[in-house]
């Protein structure tokens, strides 16, 4: 891909990028959350056109307008959210929309053969037979990398692949990847995890604002180097000291609570978990085994059908829980998991957004009526003290960049001194500058006594945060561990249900 | 709404050239059947807005669609669709007109007028809530309860009217009239009363009422805690749950405020104009709101000004139809029909060309700086 650019209104997502791919290799690209990567896989995949630039694939020139003639030309691509249908067959999946045969049974037949044998030669194994719905994720994927390769791929372009998977199926996946390189496939690995691009890419490019900074060979890096890359400076991650105080008080307790989901299947089986004062807990689990639930109703949001809890010196029951403004009332505050659904209203401007669930607030609101002005005056403080950028009060909440817009929810959750913080995913879509700034943030809450709980689906998160950490799986509480006795292969055990 | 396209653009050039657009179809068909657009537009305009008169019928139809639009908008902001804007008009001048015939000869205007607006939106207000509580708790949709609940209202009437309240051996289905105390002030009396002479027509001071109400929807919306709830819900109601509002409480809250402002419109036709109850005096008013509400963004100003151009294509129709040869009532419905699809069904067809528009526009002279 020659001199590619890209803009969408005044936002230059691709400039002048350049990026070339020798056959047969792991490519890596990494950047922070708006940087570019994925415009630029988006313009090689053909759901966008570029502005101007010029694409060569296998040294011919190509015009890619669709992702059919992306496919004719033999790249294929694994999204991060995977496009599969629930309801039918792993085998349906993969010939849906490109059935050899008009004759289903024929069709079948002729796909299965040729699956056998791209199966046997790559190591992707999955049950042809079963519904996608009782997949695993990690089959789900490896189906999904199934179906491109049947589809004649040759370049394979992967969108956060590991973001779903736990450290044993990222292995098995990176095993799978590396063989598919050994047997002549190209592979684009987009990511953050620059762990990852370490151990699999054998070169990898930066972006860094809709332009690319750095293409090197893996084996003349470092991790810190490309990081310093992708941010534009020196960065801090990992952990920063321990607890500077031994846990206090329990600020929060349930005792057995049971959630089930509206075709009562049990989401939670019995919780017992304590929150204390100047210390941080981390839910470490493979995303959809009961962590939501946990942030939900704890903060009032799903009331349990058993169980109690202890909060804020008040107690409650199921059958008469807590709702998500009592419990603001009792200092509870919530980062929620999803910022798109719930964190904020998009179509609010910024100031909307900021008070939202504090709009019963005195200060805010006197008689019904909204004070504008104080809660203008409240948002710019907010984003003076996180520095949300731009510092506008009146943008519509959506123009915010993913980062600025965790962090003026952070703001708002962390600004009326609350004695609980609830925090699901605090980095997710957040760019690594910004991490460091949020886990600061997080960590002074808890030097202040505050108990903090944070529900995270990336490993290195918990153990950068937690003092504590407890794994779940199922809707159970698979295990418990001091942050001193975590590693990730514990952990990893603890995830899938073993012991650890 | 529209993230391609700045606000002023959205707010006034997408309205005017979606009303232009309509009009040039329009235009174009009127030529198909033979007429002169340039005509029939000039006849339009200057019998909507051309008289006394004419300005007053104007302004009458508008009283009526500004009650229907700021109902349909108030629903909308919460995130809901409400059909049912005509049968809670129909019920709102049931309500007003069963005060009037029960009181009026006893009470003195100054509690009548007021008890017949509270009857009125109470009437319209419950009628609203029962769809807004099934739809909250039963989960039936809300645009099919409120279309089923206008077939319900108008054959409510017609039984009412027809089996109870008609005058006995009369051939006409009205009730018997109400007394002066239940007549609002004509316009042309009230600014008689101000020294100022003004022709005779329908106009009333509930246009006073309901630029007041418009008023009202503003200040709830955008300046109460209750109009935050319900704006936040509308927009999400996961969102708003998160923020300790119940989605429920506000379905029901938006359609009873819906309800209410629907329901005086027997203001202005009942207390106003006909003086006794009647068949057919929302006549689709409350559809027309929908057009309204869409046309205006929903938007209390924006609300008030389409209420204004549906008024005129009304009053200024009806002119054209009466002055041109061979142009029937049903050119003029049609007119209105793309009025309503342009600015209303296909409101957002033209902005991502708009926007492209406007941003080449503005990167021109950074181009040429280049060059």
């Amino acid at each position: 891909m020659t001199g590619i650019h890209k803009r969408f209104g005044a936002v230059q997502a691709n400039a002048d990028v350049h990026l070339s791919v020798a056959e047969g290799t792991v490519h890596g690209i990494v950047g922070e959350n708006g940087a570019g990567k994925s415009t630029l896989m988006s313009v090689l995949y053909g759901f966008y056109s570029c502005d101007s630039g010029s694409i060569q694939v296998s040294g011919k020139p190509a015009t890619i307008r669709n992702s059919h003639e992306a496919i004719a030309l033999g790249i294929g691509m694994v999204h991060q959210h995977f496009m599969l249908v629930d309801t039918l067959s792993a085998l349906e999946n993969v010939m849906l929309g490109a059935e050899p045969h008009v004759l289903l049974h024929k069709a079948e037949a002729q796909v299965r053969g040729k699956l056998a044998g791209l199966m046997e030669s790559t190591g992707l194994r999955v049950d042809l037979d079963a519904l996608v719905a009782d997949l695993s994720v990690g089959d789900r994927q490896r189906l999904e990398i199934l179906k491109t390769l049947y589809r004649g791929a040759r370049i394979l372009i992967l969108d956060e692949p590991t973001a779903v998977l736990t450290p044993q199926e990222t292995e098995q996946l990176f095993g799978v990847l590396a063989l598919l390189r050994d047997n002549g496939t190209t592979i684009l690995l987009i990511t953050h995890k620059l762990k990852e691009v370490m151990r699999l890419c054998d070169f990898v490019t930066v972006m860094r604002g809709g332009r690319v900074v750095q293409e090197v060979a893996i084996a003349d890096t470092s991790i810190e180097s490309l990081a310093e890359a992708m941010v534009g400076r020196k960065v801090q991650m990992g952990r920063q000291g321990e607890a500077t105080q031994a846990p206090g008080a329990v600020l929060l307790k349930t005792r057995g609570v049971v959630v089930r989901d509206v075709l009562q299947v049990v989401r939670l089986h019995g919780l017992d978990i304590e929150l204390r004062a100047g210390e941080i807990v981390g839910i470490a689990g493979v995303s959809g085994n009961g962590q939501s639930e946990v942030l939900e109703v704890l903060s009032g949001l799903l009331a349990p059908s058993g169980g109690a809890m202890e909060v804020g010196g008040a107690s409650f029951h199921a059958g008469a829980w807590l709702d998500p403004r009592k419990a603001r009332a009792l200092g509870v505050a919530h980062v929620p998991e999803d910022r798109h659904e719930r964190a904020m209203v998009m179509s609010f401007q910024a100031w909307e957004s900021a008070v939202l669930g504090y709009q019963w607030l005195a200060s805010y609101c006197r008689q019904g009526w909204m004070d504008h002005s104080h809660m203008v005056g409240a948002t710019v403080d907010m984003m003076d003290r996180f520095d949300v950028r731009p510092r506008n009060a009146h943008l519509m909440s959506a123009s915010f960049s993913g980062g600025n817009q965790q962090k003026l929810v952070l703001a708002r959750e962390l600004g009326q001194a609350p004695t609980v913080l609830l925090v699901g995913q605090p980095t997710r879509g957040v760019d690594i500058g910004a991490i460091e700034f949020i886990y600061s943030q997080l960590r002074s809450m808890r030097d202040a006594g505050c108990a903090v709980l944070v529900v995270s689906s990336e490993l290195d998160e918990i153990l950068a945060l937690a003092d504590r950490v407890i794994v779940m799986n199922q809707g159970r509480i698979s295990g418990e561990l001091p942050i001193a006795e975590c590693t990730e292969a514990r952990l990893g055990m603890l995830m899938i249900g073993g012991a650890a | 709404m529209n993230a391609g396209l700045p606000r002023w653009a959205d707010l006034f050039l997408l309205p005017a050239v979606n009303l232009a657009v309509a009009l040039m179809a329009a235009g174009v068909m009127v030529a198909l059947v033979g007429q002169d657009p340039a005509e029939v537009i000039q006849v339009l305009i200057r019998g909507a807005f051309g008289s006394q008169r004419g300005l007053s019928y104007t302004l009458y139809y508008a009283t009526t669609f500004i009650f229907t639009g700021l109902a349909v908008s108030v629903a909308f902001h919460a995130g809901l669709f409400n059909i049912g804007g005509e049968g809670q008009a129909i019920l709102g001048g049931l309500g007003a007109g069963l005060v009037a015939l029960w009181f009026s000869s006893f009470l003195p205007a100054w509690v009548m007028l007021p008890l017949m607006l509270l009857a009125g939106a109470l009437f319209g207000m419950a009628w609203a809530a029962v769809p807004g509580y099934l739809q909250a708790y039963r989960g039936s949709h809300i645009v099919i309860t409120t279309i089923m609940f206008n077939f319900l209202a108008s054959s409510l009437l017609v039984y009412l009217l027809v089996n109870h309240m008609k005058v006995p051996g009369s051939m006409a289905v009205e009730s018997a009239p109400f007394a002066e105390s239940a007549k609002l002030p004509r316009m042309h009396e009230f600014l008689a009363g101000m020294g100022v002479q003004w022709s005779a027509s329908p106009l009333n001071t509930s246009l006073f009422l309901a630029l007041l109400a418009a008023l009202c929807v503003y200040l709830l919306l955008w300046h109460t805690r209750a109009g935050y709830n319900l704006r936040a819900t509308g927009s999400s109601a996961s969102a708003a749950a998160y923020a300790g509002i119940n989605p429920k409480h506000q379905v029901i809250m938006a359609m009873g405020v819906s309800g209410a402002l629907a329901g005086m419109v027997g203001m202005n036709e009942i207390a106003g104009v006909t003086g006794r109850l009647m068949l057919e005096y929302v006549s689709g008013a409350g559809f027309t709101g929908i057009a309204v509400a869409l046309m205006g963004r929903n938007h209390p100003v924006g609300i008030v000004v389409a209420s204004i151009l549906f008024g005129a294509l009304f009053q200024g129709g009806a002119e054209v139809s009466f002055d041109v040869k061979g142009f029937s009532r049903d050119m003029v419905v049609m007119l209105q029909g793309f009025i309503v699809l342009f600015s209303g069904a296909m409101a957002y067809v033209l902005a991502p060309g708009m926007a492209r528009l406007l941003a080449a526009m503005r990167s021109k002279p950074r181009g040429a700086v280049h060059g």
